[in-house]
């Protein structure tokens, strides 16, 4: 059985905190999850969200981002939906690399990505016709990402 | 929402943020920092223990405010770093880079975990 709600947000950083507050009450409703794996989806979409409004901003898009909430028995599934075409694709970003880098105080951007892949179970990123969907998946019963 | 005040400790500028630093808040953490040291604060402690989110916008932010005062010969350093903020700052490998201390003593280094 799956059950989920779906959340339109105009694409504005003001609407960040109401994105993390929804995801975090909708996960909580899934009694497998625990608050540290909460904790962690909340991070991730709050990410995807940071970069779909970025990627809005810079083509001066004023579409809305979608953001997919589905609670399965074993798992919750966040996508983040944007209309920032063209999507990105996933090699060619432009990333500091692994996390722990030597090296990469010289950075001050780019640790998204790297942070949602780290936190979430499984992430994939699907370029769309009109824009970019990233897909989030924390499992019930996951292995702690620690 | 993001508030942020200031106090001082010995040689250091401590600042204290409430609230959560994301890509919506963190200019006016960005801000805040540039006006410390442009007003001549080189050393800033950022207090974070009132600080309950913390994204990769606002470590970018934070390592940007390392940079700049290690740039003018001062140093940044971080207290109230717990729960949700030091579970990134160990993803990132950023607890490595920043010196973690009690605010009330930002001349001592707590931040010595295991």
């Amino acid at each position: 059985m799956t059950s989920g709600i779906n959340l339109v947000i105009p694409a504005q950083p003001e609407y960040l905190s109401l994105v993390r507050a929804v995801v975090a009450a909708a996960a909580a409703l899934d009694p497998g999850l625990g608050d540290d794996r909460i904790e962690d989806l909340r991070i991730a979409v709050s990410e995807a969200t940071t970069n779909a409004i970025e990627a809005h901003a810079n083509l001066g898009s004023r579409e809305r981002i979608t953001i997919r909430c589905d609670l399965a028995d074993d798992r919750i599934e966040v996508e983040v939906e944007d209309h920032a075409d063209p999507g990105f694709e996933a090699g060619e970003l432009d990333s500091p690399g692994p996390l722990d880098r030597p090296g990469r105080l010289e950075y001050e951007g780019g640790m998204g990505i790297p942070l949602m892949r780290v936190l979430a179970d499984e992430m994939k990123i699907r370029s769309l016709d009109h824009g970019t969907a990233v897909q989030l998946v924390v499992y019930a019963s996951g292995p702690s990402k620690d | 929402m993001l508030a942020v005040s200031s106090s001082d400790a010995g040689r250091w500028r401590v600042l204290h943020v409430r609230g959560e630093i994301d890509m919506a808040t963190s200019p006016t953490l960005r801000q805040e920092i540039i006006g410390q040291i442009g007003a001549g604060h080189r050393n800033l402690v950022v207090d974070l223990a009132g600080v309950d989110f913390v994204d990769s916008t606002g470590l970018g932010v934070l390592i940007g405010g390392l940079k700049r005062t290690r740039s003018q010969g001062g140093d940044m350093r971080l207290s109230g770093v717990t729960g949700q903020l030091s579970r990134v700052f160990e993803l990132t490998g950023l607890d490595d880079v920043f010196t973690v201390i009690d605010a009330d003593q930002p001349d001592g280094v707590v931040g010595a975990q295991p």
